[in-house]
C-alpha cells in the first residue's frame, strides 16, 4: 500500500479494513504539515502492506476533521480496525510515529 | 528554499553568526521578528559596547543588520514554531511555512514567562501557536488571543477576518485555560471568557518547544566550546546560551557558532558528494 489519500466517502471503509492505520491530517497552507510530509512518504513506502498511511486534507474533508476533533495540524491519528488509539499532535521526528506503528503491528 | 545555515534570531548574536557564516562562504537565512521588536532597539544607550560608547540600541541593530545584508546574508521575518531534524536536514516551521537547511543556529534570545496552567494540557486540543497556521480550523468559532508582541494584534486581525470571534488580552498576565477533553474557557486577570480556541502569541517559543530532546542547564541552552548543542547540526548563541545578557557576549558567540555550523555544513557537503 502506497500512500493514500482518503476522502470522507471511503474513509471508513478503508481504516475499518485496516488492521492498522495512521491517518495524517493536513492542508495545503500548514507550514509543520509540510515539514511532516516526507515522513509520512516514507513511512508508507516503509509499512507497505504492514500498515495503512493515509493522509485527509481537512479544507476538502471538513467533516473528518470535525468527527476527529482536529483543532491542530499536522494531527496523525493511529487506528486499529477504525478505532483510534493513539494520537500525535505536531511535528514529531520520525521515532514517535515508527515507535507506536512498530508496537501494534 | 534550502541555505546551508538557517539562523533562529535577528539579534547582535543571530547576526553576528550570520555575518561570520557568510565570511566563510556559505549561504545563510535568518528568521526573526521585525527589529523594533528586539528588546535592545529600546535600549537608549549602550555604554558596554567596547569602542561605541552611548550608542543607541537601535542604531546598534540597525548597523549590524546591514553589515550583515552587505554580506549577503538573507533575511525573512516570521517566527520559528517548530523543528525536526530528518536524514541529514533541519526542517523548520516559519509561520505558516517551511525552511530546510544542514545547520542551524538558535539566537533567538530568551522567552520570558511561564507557561500557563491548561497550555500544555490542552496543546493541540484548543491551545495553539501559530493564527496562521491554525485558524482556520476555528472559523466561525469563540477564541481568545493572548498577544505579547506588537505584531499579535495582526493575527489577531486575521482570525476575526476569517470569522472567529476574538476576545483580545494585550500582555496578560495570570491566565488559566480551562476544559475538560478540549478547551472551554480562559480566565485572565479574573475575566472569564468561553472559547473554543487560545491563540498563545509570544514573541520567542521556548527552545525546548521548537527542538524536542534539547539539552538544557539551569534552564539555559546547553552548548559546548564550539556552541554546539547536544542535537547533530544545532548550534547556539547569544541570551539563550545564558548570562551575562550583553550585547558583546552575544556578538561574540554568535561567531563562534557562525564559524562551527559553516564548517559542519560543509563538512556535511564533502560527505554527501
Amino acid at each position: 500500500m502506497a500512500l493514500k489519500h482518503l476522502k470522507t466517502a471511503e474513509f471508513d471503509a478503508a481504516v475499518e479494513t485496516a488492521p492498522l492505520a495512521m491517518v495524517d491530517f493536513w492542508a495545503s497552507w500548514c507550514g509543520p504539515c509540510k515539514m511532516l510530509s516526507p515522513l509520512v512518504e516514507a513511512l508508507a513506502e516503509q509499512y507497505d502492506g504492514k500498515a495503512l498511511v493515509a493522509k485527509v486534507n481537512v479544507d476538502e474533508e471538513p467533516d473528518l476533521a470535525a468527527r476527529f476533533g482536529v483543532m491542530s495540524i499536522p494531527t496523525v491519528v493511529f487506528l486499529k480496525n477504525g478505532r483510534e488509539f493513539d494520537r500525535k499532535v505536531g511535528v514529531m521526528p520520525p521515532d514517535a510515529f515508527i515507535s507506536v506503528l512498530d508496537k501494534n503491528l | 528554499m534550502a541555505h546551508d545555515v538557517l539562523v533562529i534570531g535577528g539579534g547582535p548574536a543571530g547576526l553576528s553568526a550570520a555575518l561570520n557564516v557568510r565570511a566563510r562562504g556559505r549561504s545563510v537565512l535568518v528568521v526573526s521578528n521585525p527589529p523594533e521588536e528586539n528588546p535592545l532597539w529600546r535600549a537608549e544607550r549602550v555604554d558596554n559596547y567596547i569602542g561605541l560608547p552611548g550608542v543607541s540600541g537601535g542604531e546598534l541593530l540597525t548597523a549590524m543588520r546591514r553589515h550583515a545584508e552587505d554580506a549577503g546574508a538573507e533575511f525573512r521575518q516570521g517566527k520559528v514554531l517548530n523543528a525536526v531534524h530528518m536524514g541529514d536536514t533541519w526542517y523548520v516551521s516559519v509561520d505558516s511555512d517551511m525552511e530546510n537547511a544542514p545547520a542551524v543556529i538558535l539566537a533567538a534570545g530568551i522567552s520570558r514567562g511561564k507557561k500557563f496552567p491548561g497550555e500544555a494540557e490542552f496543546l493541540g486540543r484548543g491551545v495553539s501557536y501559530c493564527a496562521t497556521c491554525d485558524g482556520m480550523l476555528y472559523r466561525n468559532k469563540p477564541v481568545a488571543v493572548l498577544g505579547y508582541s506588537d505584531s499579535a494584534q495582526h493575527e489577531a486581525d486575521f482570525l476575526a477576518g476569517i470569522g472567529c470571534s476574538v476576545t483580545y488580552f494585550d500582555r496578560p498576565k495570570d491566565c488559566v485555560i480551562s476544559g475538560k477533553d478540549r478547551v472551554e474557557s480562559v480566565t485572565c486577570g479574573g475575566e472569564t471568557v468561553p472559547v473554543e480556541g487560545v491563540f498563545l502569541l509570544r514573541p520567542t517559543m521556548a527552545p525546548t518547544d521548537i527542538f524536542p530532546g534539547l539539552a538544557v542547564e539551569n534552564g539555559h541552552v546547553a552548548v559546548d566550546g564550539k556552541m554546539a548543542t547536544n542535537l547533530p547540526g544545532l548550534f547556539a548563541a547569544g541570551d539563550c546560551t545564558g548570562g551575562p545578557l550583553q550585547v558583546s557576549k552575544a556578538a561574540g558567540e554568535g561567531l563562534v557558532a557562525g564559524q562551527s555550523a559553516a564548517a559542519y555544513a560543509a563538512a556535511l557537503a564533502r560527505k554527501n558528494k
